[in-house]
């Protein structure tokens, strides 16, 4: 089951709108295709991305994945406890494994999937 | 022979299985760039060819006395290295591509990797590059890559060679290159710090430099890091046995020619580039890292480290399309290290200096021949102004039996007669007389 109140990217991404602030982390499915997490490179502050723009990237011992922005926006916190403790990620990817807050450039976000057609995006994959 | 191993019927066979005649095939190769006619000689016995070889062979002038450096310098190499390094296990290694069976190649790297560590006062170091040219390269990709900035300074007595590598390395990106003018032989602070600003992404200074003059780069290191920028140090490793480190310097990188670490100087190689920086910038290093662990019953291993930044994982957004290593070189050094230790490289760093300095004195009071440079901070390494053409006067040394040094009018327009004249351990008293009279001479 994936949370019902996030939005989805075909890259497995989430985020979670909050007035004009998104945060963002990656899906279960994503931490586990990924195996464990070794690494997080972190935007940094104030950094503007637009959608898909690279945001962070996540190194495992299989692989380092760029992870992609699911909105437009300037960085407006990194989560630094990846810093000591990347596994967060692997732990609680939907909460205390959040990548990162973005003040948003705009609204829209038809783009992206919500959590009934992300679930069934997964079957397809 | 066809140097294609199979048929024309098996060729034609292989075309008919894709539908394309061999015209079609190669028909994306622009038609200039396709060979025509080789008109190549017939084939010769292997006799033949030896014996020709030879004849090619005499017409090198060998067992010349020693005072070309520039980058490449002969020093002493006990026959024990290559006694060490010649054991077919290590001899006839590749870098490791199933790495964790071959714990002794491993184990062999990962103490190289500490020995440049040391050596440079940096914090980590990769399995090694090509050579020093392209581990400069790297360092700057490396820059750019960690600033996200487009700026590079690289002052002009940096070793020319590897400028022309840079510059053809770069030619086709859009990187702003800038290069300073030395002054007096030694960084022009007031020109460097004037173009020094945001969007530099690293300065690239040489210690010591192409002259051979000495320099301390710690002011630089804190106006690059002031402006958000890196400095990237090439160093001589056999001088850091006495001379201020990068690390000390404040350096974020520090690369170098490792040639002078038991390597023959021999034309084209094969040499050895090695890269050490701050453990923050570790996952922007390019190529192979050895790290050391623990494996599930506790037992000390060694492993390829931190590969998920190489492109055959990372593909396209790799640190760098180095995946390979000069195990052999690296191998090498650190044989080499380990015979001197750490006493024995500060001697034999001691002695280069002193008898360069012996050497300067000795040539520079021959009429007419004058230091270039003010300095009198060069460590073994320094150039002369002389009375007559360089090049023409070097040529005339040959005839005598000493290769006296480096013209610098090949790629220093106003340097018609300067000569970069290099002095290692292996140089005698005697030599450096017999090489100022011989000098007297022919001038």
């Amino acid at each position: 089951m994936v949370p019902q109140n996030l939005l989805f990217t075909k890259d497995h991404e989430w985020a979670q709108i909050d007035g004009d602030v998104v945060t963002v982390g990656i899906t279960d499915y994503a931490q586990q295709s990924l195996g464990e997490i070794t690494f997080v490179e972190l935007p940094a502050v104030k950094k503007e991305v637009k959608v898909h723009d690279c945001l962070a990237v996540v190194e495992s011992s299989k692989a380092a994945s760029d992870i992609y922005s699911p909105l437009a926006g300037s960085v407006l916190e990194v989560n630094g406890e990846l810093a000591a403790k990347p596994e967060l990620i692997n732990q609680d990817c939907y909460k205390a494994g959040w990548i990162c807050k973005i003040k948003l450039a705009g609204l829209d976000t038809k783009h992206l999937m919500n959590a009934a057609q992300y679930e069934q995006y997964l079957k397809s994959v | 022979m066809s140097f294609i191993a199979n048929t024309p019927q098996q060729q034609k066979q292989m075309l008919d299985q894709i539908d394309l005649t061999m015209d079609g095939l190669f028909a994306d190769i622009p038609k200039e760039l396709l060979a025509k006619d080789f008109n190549l000689p017939a084939g010769r016995s292997e006799f033949e060819v030896r014996s020709r070889l030879a004849e090619l062979a005499a017409k090198n002038y060998t067992g010349l006395t020693c005072f070309l450096g520039g980058g490449f310098y002969d020093h002493f190499i006990p026959a024990a290295v290559y006694s060490i390094i010649s054991r077919s296990e290590f001899y006839t290694a590749y870098t490791p591509y199933q790495p964790e069976v071959s714990q002794g190649s491993l184990q062999a790297i990962f103490e190289y990797q500490s020995a440049i560590c040391r050596l440079t006062q940096m914090q980590a170091a990769n399995a090694s590059l090509y050579d020093g040219g392209t581990a400069l390269y790297e360092a700057m990709m490396m820059a750019l890559r960690i600033t996200g900035r487009n700026k590079i300074l690289i002052d002009d007595s940096v070793n020319p060679i590897y400028r022309v590598m840079i510059h053809s390395y770069t030619k086709n990106l859009s990187i702003d290159l800038e290069e300073t003018k030395n002054s007096e032989g030694v960084v022009n602070r007031k020109d460097l710090l004037n173009r020094l600003d945001n969007s530099t992404a690293a300065v690239i200074v040489q210690n010591p430099n192409f002259f051979g003059c000495v320099d301390d780069f710690t002011d630089i290191a804190q106006a690059a890091h002031s402006r958000g920028a890196l400095l990237i140090v090439s160093c001589y490793p056999v001088s850091l046995g006495i001379l201020k480190t990068p690390g000390a310097m404040g350096a974020d990188i520090a690369v170098g020619e490792g040639q002078s670490l038991g390597l023959m100087m021999s034309f084209g190689g094969p040499y050895l580039g090695f890269m050490a920086t701050k453990k923050e910038y570790v996952r922007k290093m390019p190529g192979r890292i050895v790290g050391r662990t623990k494996d599930g019953q506790d037992r000390v291993g060694f492993v390829l480290t931190l590969q998920a930044r190489e492109q055959h994982i990372r593909r396209d957004k790799a640190t760098s399309n180095i995946c390979s290593n000069e195990a052999l070189c690296a191998l090498t050094a650190i044989v080499y290290l380990s015979l001197l230790g750490k006493e024995g490289l500060k001697k034999t760093a001691q002695l280069c200096a002193d008898k360069a300095s012996y050497a300067w004195q000795r040539l520079t009071s021959i009429k007419g021949v004058k230091p270039r440079f003010k300095t009198k901070w060069f460590f073994n390494e320094f150039v002369l102004d002389l009375p007559a053409n360089a090049a023409e006067t070097a040529g005339k040394l040959i005839e005598k039996g000493f290769a006296a040094g480096f013209p610098l009018s090949r790629y220093y327009g106003d340097m018609e007669n300067s000569l970069l004249v290099a002095v290692t351990e292996k140089r005698t008293r005697q030599q450096i007389g017999m090489l100022a009279e011989a000098l007297e001479a022919v001038l």
